[in-house]
């Protein structure tokens, strides 16, 4: 590190971190304004509400029927964090470990969904989910959301296979292990914090993720983040503080596995590949 | 056994066969769509092959979506850009960010809507950060930050900063630091080092940066909805499309709206990368000496 | 600069902390104009911190460092203007050799004649004529390495610092680059602060040596002194004085000391009274000689190209390294000794 020297280098550093200072502020506000409304009996032109309850999760919980949408979610989430598992760990190591012909243009097949934003092809994705009758039901919302999930699996997987010695499998195939059983008994214990790591990501980003789940979600359905615009954006018909507390069962939803994922993961792998040792 | 010795030639063996299951997937579910959505696109309900593109850029309710979307994304990913560097070449320099970077990760994993939802109520004429404008006196009535472009444009910040940053900062720690003690053993000042050095070997990786937090800023959907004025000033193109496909039921339009979304968004990522390659020529990434 | 007319480089007393951690303990020496300087010591003993305190890259936890009556270690890495030699050469992968190597006039703004020219010599001086257009990823670790000390040296800086500049290259690269080194360093006479955790590079190329261990300057000579008398057993053993054992001294009629029953005569570096003591002998200092008079069994032996080195036992469990001009086999017994002046003790 090289310090700095002049009064003009240091008013700069000065600067950028009151910058990140004041963003930092302002969102830990934006959160904390909803914790405080989803537990305030009213609150208009005060810093605090006038009291304080908790009866807003218990309307919450009925106005939006939170247990159906919860356990919709967590099937959804659940069964999209076990496919993409199935699909993209397989392809990562197939990518990490061969060579062969149209490499790159699988791996161009791979990198378009990460990169597309989901509402590009989310409208003619819905179309044709529609059309095959697979849109309103809870498939629907799942292979919707598998698109940018297998490829996110494959492309966290590829650098963690790729720095597992080859010699190691080479070592069980001469001990007579098939191709199966090589997978199963050496590779997966290898891969478990890799492949956990990732599937923790696509967790909270399933959860997260709106624009799919909202193109090809039927009433039956609904995910917590659509149930959640569907209140924020029909304001006025709700009381705030229940959307609130809604919202607010959200965050601990999201953030909780977050903080579990930040446990095996670097807080850039959320944007980026692996980053580099 | 003589057909897999000849595929083993080409490098195609039991296990290269395992990346056929996701391809397939993604052929069938990112690469089938798209292709549909692009022959249905020239299927209109009603008119000739091209009646869809030609009522889109005829009607100003349309078409203005373009520049609308454009006036906001444009904007927001260069100030997002311009704030991210000079904070991930400080943040580079202390020992732990994990917890900076753990907290501006949240506004990513908790998504638009929830940020949405978040500036409804602290952004709004009550809200804590109007409070705090006329508490400091730094206005003497609320200012107006939500249903209006700033809503939108804040939003995009609020999620989009975070995102410029980490990814700036995956490349910003890719270079070795010892590149910039070097700069400094010879006598160059910190905005020198930057300026000739970090700069240089950072303008890839800033300008993908740029890329896809333009690509993401451009397809803001939730946000323009809650936060700003749909019918007005951030009458989005993803709104348009929305509208023609879950409002008006016209799959055919919304298809040709979603294909104008993926053309300006490809159309400003070429014009980028080829803008760098005819200003910047050296190699890409960097650190090795 | 100003700076480049010095007489003498003092460091009084630096030192630095890492939290609780002291990696350098009050390090102070008086380098003279032109000197080569090397600072040996196995990783971890505190050389790279050194350097990089004297670099400006670190700053220091007490102390001073003083260009004449000038004191410069308040004053950041840029202002110092000092030359540097990475270890990994940090060459600027998107510059060519001639704006690499051009890099500090630039930042001098020197005019551009000036710079065209210097940056000339220098890669004349460090035989890079054929290179000057290419990027440091198109040219080998050796030309590399020429680069790296061009880019320092063309400033004309009142020192340079090295950090194992020759660790990344191969034995046969080494050998050469230490030559050139040389060569150059005798041809600019600029001060050299030299870090290496290789005896050789150090006895071969400096006009002094400081022996670093856990951040304490243990001994500061010249190459000779160093190999002939380190100042304790711990420089010893890392000067190539592998047998330091625990022994007995006496002092009747000259000094001797004891390995089981056999009794050496030796030479006293610090010990001055009878009694316990350790005793410093290299491999090569060790023979089978007639009257040698400690029996060991040989374990291993291996051929040198000239001669035999290789482990034996003595009776009492104790292990020795020696040379044998004659082949031995593992099994065999010899009587192993050492002239007086080769055995070194020490107070224990």
């Amino acid at each position: 590190m090289i310090r700095s020297q002049t009064a003009a280098e240091r008013l700069w550093v000065w600067a950028v971190w009151l910058l990140v200072a004041f963003f930092i502020v302002n969102l830990l506000g934006l959160i904390a304004t909803v914790v405080v409304n989803s537990f305030s009996t009213r609150w208009f032109t005060t810093w605090l509400p006038v009291g304080f309850t908790t009866r807003w999760y218990a309307a919450a919980w009925d106005e939006f029927q939170l247990g159906d949408v919860l356990i919709t979610t967590f099937e959804v989430v659940g069964a999209v964090v076990v496919i993409s598992g199935l699909l993209g760990v397989p392809a990562a190591y197939a990518m990490a470990r061969r060579e062969f012909r149209g490499k790159r243009f699988v791996m161009l097949l791979f990198l378009l969904p990460m990169v597309v934003p989901p509402i590009t092809f989310g409208i003619p994705l819905a179309t044709v989910l529609y059309k095959v009758g697979a849109a309103g039901s809870i498939w629907g919302v799942i292979l919707a959301n598998l698109v940018p999930t297998v490829p996110f699996v494959i492309l966290v997987m590829i650098p963690f296979i790729q720095q597992i010695d080859p010699r190691m499998e080479a070592a069980a195939r001469v001990f007579g292990a098939g191709t199966f059983r090589m997978f199963t008994n050496v590779l997966v214990p290898l891969l478990t914090p890799g492949i956990l790591a990732a599937l923790l990501l696509v967790l909270v980003r399933t959860i997260a993720m709106f624009e799919l789940t909202f193109f090809t979600a039927g009433p039956t359905s609904q995910t917590l983040v659509v149930a959640l615009y569907a209140a924020v954006s029909a304001a006025g018909v709700r009381a705030g503080q229940s959307v609130d507390a809604m919202a607010v069962v959200y965050m601990i939803t999201t953030l909780a596995w977050l903080l579990l994922a930040l446990r095996f993961v670097n807080p850039t792998q959320i944007v980026t590949r692996a980053k580099r040792a | 056994m003589s057909l897999r010795a000849s595929l083993a030639r080409q490098g195609l063996d039991g296990v290269t066969l395992l990346v056929l299951p996701a391809a397939l997937f993604i052929v069938a579910l990112f690469i089938y769509p798209f292709l549909y959505g692009l022959v249905l696109s020239f299927e209109p309900k009603v008119g000739g092959w091209l009646a869809n593109y030609a009522k889109f850029f005829s009607e100003p309710f349309l078409y203005t979506t373009i520049s609308k979307t454009l006036l906001i994304a444009i904007p927001v990913t260069v100030l997002n850009v311009a704030l991210s560097v000079p904070v991930a070449l400080r943040v580079r320099l202390i020992a732990k960010p994990k917890l900076l970077t753990t907290i501006l990760v949240i506004p990513i994993t908790l998504g638009t809507v929830l940020v949405a939802e978040g500036m409804l109520n602290y952004m709004g004429p009550r809200g804590w950060f109007n409070r705090a404008l006329l508490e400091f006196g730094l206005s003497s009535s609320p200012i107006r930050l939500i249903h209006n472009y700033w809503g939108v444009f804040l939003s995009l910040v609020i999620t989009g900063f975070p995102f410029t940053f980490l990814l700036t900062l995956s490349y910003v720690t890719g270079v070795d630091p010892g590149l910039e003690q070097a700069g400094a053993m010879l006598g160059a000042r910190s905005w020198d080092r930057f300026r000739t050095i970090l700069l240089p070997l950072l303008v890839p990786g800033i300008l993908i940066t740029f890329c896809l937090s333009f690509v993401q800023a451009f397809s803001v959907f939730p946000s323009a909805l809650l936060l700003g004025e749909p019918a007005g000033s951030t009458r989005v193109i993803s709104i348009a499309a929305y509208t023609a496909a879950f409002e008006e039921y016209d799959a055919s339009m919304a298809s040709a709206i979603a294909m104008i979304m993926a053309a300006v968004q490809v159309a400003i990522v070429v014009a980028l990368l080829a803008a760098q390659s005819l200003v910047y020529r050296g190699p890409a990434g960097g650190g090795k000496g | 600069m100003a700076l480049k007319d010095f007489r003498e480089l003092r460091l009084d007393s630096m030192s630095r902390e890492f939290g609780s951690l002291n990696a350098l303990k009050g390090i102070t020496l008086t380098v003279a104009r032109g000197e080569f300087i090397a600072l040996l010591g196995p990783s971890g003993c505190g050389k790279s911190t050194a350097l990089n305190c004297l670099a400006g890259l670190m700053p220091l936890s007490s102390g001073s460092i003083w260009l004449d009556d000038k004191r410069v270690d308040t004053l950041g890495p840029e202002e110092r203007g000092f030359g540097m030699v990475f270890q990994n050469y940090a060459l600027f992968p998107h510059m060519n050799v001639a704006k690499n190597i051009g890099f500090g006039l630039r930042m001098q703004r020197r005019p551009k004649d000036e710079i065209d020219r210097r940056v000339a010599e220098a890669i004349r001086l460090v035989r890079l004529g054929a290179q000057s257009e290419k990027l440091p990823g198109q040219i080998s670790g050796g030309q590399q390495q020429r680069v790296a000390i061009a880019r320092a040296i063309v400033v004309e800086p009142p020192l340079v610092l090295m950090d194992e500049p020759l660790s990344n290259l191969d034995a046969k690269l080494r050998l050469e680059m230490r030559a050139e080194i040389r060569r150059i360093h005798s041809s600019l006479g600029c001060a050299t602060i030299y870090v290496t955790h290789d005896q050789d590079e150090a006895l071969s190329l400096a006009d002094r040596i400081v022996v670093l261990r856990d951040g304490e300057m243990r001994q500061v000579g010249t190459p000779a002194e160093l190999y002939s008398r380190p100042a304790d057993p711990n420089v010893a053993e890392f000067m190539g004085f592998r047998n330091v054992l625990p022994t007995t001294a006496s002092f009747e009629g000259g000094l001797s000391v004891t390995l089981g029953p056999a009794v050496l005569a030796a030479t006293a570096v610090d010990v001055t009274v009878p009694g316990p003591a350790v005793l410093a002998i290299r491999p090569e200092d060790l023979t089978p000689r007639p009257g040698g008079s400690i029996r060991a069994v040989v374990q291993m032996a291996e051929y040198r190209g000239r001669d035999f080195y290789g482990l034996a036992v003595t009776d009492a469990g104790t292990e020795l390294y020696f040379r044998a001009e004659a082949r031995v086999t593992p099994g065999e017994t010899l009587f192993l000794g050492a002239d007086a002046p080769r055995v070194l003790v020490y107070k224990s």
